[in-house]
This record gives C-alpha cells, structure tokens and sequence, in this order.
C-alpha cells in the first residue's frame, strides 16, 4: 500500500523538475531561432538530443514507479 | 493489467524461450532485409522511384552522421544507419493491429544498449589505438577516472531506459485510455505515438552517434 503512494510521489515530483528544465530549455531554443534563423537546424537537433536528456529524469521516475507497482523487490 | 516487466513466452525453441518480442524483432529483421533486396536486386545508376527513396533516406543518415563526426561517415554507417532504420520500423509496429513494439519490452532495448556500449570502444580502439583510447579516459584530469568509468556505464543505462521508457510508457497510457474511454478517444493519442516512435529512435542513434564520436575523439564529450 505504501508503495502505491510512493509511486506516485515519484511521478508527481520527479515531473517537476524536468518540466521546468524542458520549459528554459524551449525558450532559450527559440529566442536562437529568432535570433539567427539560419542556425534553425542545428539548434533544433541539439534540441532535440537536450531534451531527450532532460525527459530522462522523468523517465527514470516513472520506471522506479512502475518497479515499485509491479516488481517490488521488498513486497515479493 | 500485465506487468511491464514480465516475460512472456510465446513457444519454444527447444529449451530456449522464444516472447512476442523476439518474433517481433525477428519479423522486422526479414522485412527490411526483403525489402532492401527487392529493391536493390538490380541497382543502376539512374535506378527507379524505389530505389531513389532508399537513396534519399541513406544519404540523410549519412549527411547527420557527417555533421556530428566530422569525418568520413563509411565506416560507421553500417551500424548506425542499420540501428535507425530498425527503431524506427520497431517503434511503429504498433501501428499494425495486434502487434505490440519490441523496445517496449526491457530486453530489446538492453540488446540494443549493449551493442552500442561494445561498438563504441571498438571504434575508439580502432581509431585512436590502444594507448590513445585508454589515455582519453586520463582526460582531463587522473583524478575523474571513477567518475570517467562510471559515466560509461551509466549513459548506457540512461540510453536504454529512455527508449523502453518512451515507449513503455506510452503503451500503458494507451491501455489506461481504452480502459477509461473506449476506443475514439485514444486515437489522437496514437497518432501522437508514431510521432514519440520516430524522435525515439532518431535521438537513440543521435546519442549513439555522439558517444561514437566521443571515443573516436572528433567531439568532446
């Protein structure tokens, strides 16, 4: 039971953090685009690769959520 | 709901377990193998509208890798293209109905994940010899050695957890949505995740690339 409200405690505040990175990140990438159209291409790739990073944290949180769901080591 | 993390077994081959995703993979492995041959059977200069696709869609991977490595991408393009081409045909099997996306199980993922972690010290082995690779984990300071070695491993890690990850996850949003809303809603969600099956796989091979690159020494990583 402990486990269900730790899983989502994980997600709620493993979210925050990458959610506010993602949003800086987004920003600074399109003041670029404005700035120096040309570059678009090589900005949006770098973007790409960032924000793949950064969506990592959230994913890790959601795969320890699910571990705790579905494969608690601890509950058998 | 079923675990994300079972393994399921769908027949035996002898004593070896065979689960939907192996067949899967081995499904999408003849696929592209008969298609590029159907294609390329006979490959002339000025070749038909089939072959000019295939054409196209090599030379884009080629033209990124150029652009990461800064070098000659033909020795990498094997691996590389081979590993985009793959994903990307994986990551949209669920499109068909009543097949599910093999990276959406933890084990393809983590064969892929390996071989990309094996493919990258042969490069830089290759490429930089033996003195010269081992020297670029001294960079740039003894001291990090742990740290340099441990980062090995983990973004390999971090590599394939985000593609199962991505990928898990969106199948079991889906499953969740069916289950809450029958089956119009979930379709714009669908839609959404042919989109995720291609930024997946173009920033698996992207990472992969750069850490090649990184080994090889033509990026700083």
């Amino acid at each position: 039971m402990i486990s269900v409200f730790a899983a989502a405690l994980a997600v709620a505040f493993g979210a925050i953090g990458p959610a506010l990175g993602e949003g800086r990140a987004l920003a600074a990438a399109m003041e670029a685009i404005a700035r120096q159209p040309e570059a678009a291409g090589t900005i949006s790739r770098t973007l790409f690769v960032g924000l793949a990073m950064i969506e990592t944290m959230a994913i890790y949180c959601l795969v320890i959520a699910l571990l705790l769901l579905y494969a608690n080591p601890f509950t058998g | 709901m079923e675990s994300p993390f079972g393994a399921q077994v769908l027949f035996r081959v002898g004593p070896v377990p065979i689960s939907p995703a192996v067949a899967t993979t081995w499904g999408i492995m003849a696929l592209l193998t008969l298609v590029s041959w159907l294609a390329l059977r006979r490959a002339t200069p000025d070749g038909g509208p089939v072959q000019t696709a295939l054409e196209i869609v090599v030379e884009t991977i080629e033209d990124q890798i150029r652009a990461i490595l800064q070098r000659d991408p033909g020795r990498y393009l094997p691996l590389l293209g081979t590993l985009f081409l793959f994903l990307v045909t994986a990551n949209l099997v669920p499109a068909l109905p009543g097949l599910r996306a093999p990276t959406s199980r933890i084990e393809t993922p983590v064969a892929l994940g390996l071989i990309v972690f094996l493919s990258i010290h042969w490069f830089g082995l290759r490429e930089t010899g033996v003195a010269g690779y081992l020297g670029h984990f001294l960079r740039p300071n003894p001291l990090l050695l742990p740290l340099t070695l441990l980062s090995e491993i983990t973004r390999i890690l971090s590599l394939m957890v985000r593609l199962f990850g991505n990928m898990m996850s969106h199948e079991l949003i889906l499953a969740i949505l069916v289950y809450l809303a029958g089956f119009v809603l979930p379709v714009p969600f669908m839609v959404l995740g042919l989109l995720i099956g291609v930024i997946q796989a173009y920033i698996f091979t992207i990472l992969a690339t750069v850490y090649i690159g990184a080994a090889v020494g033509a990026v700083d990583s």
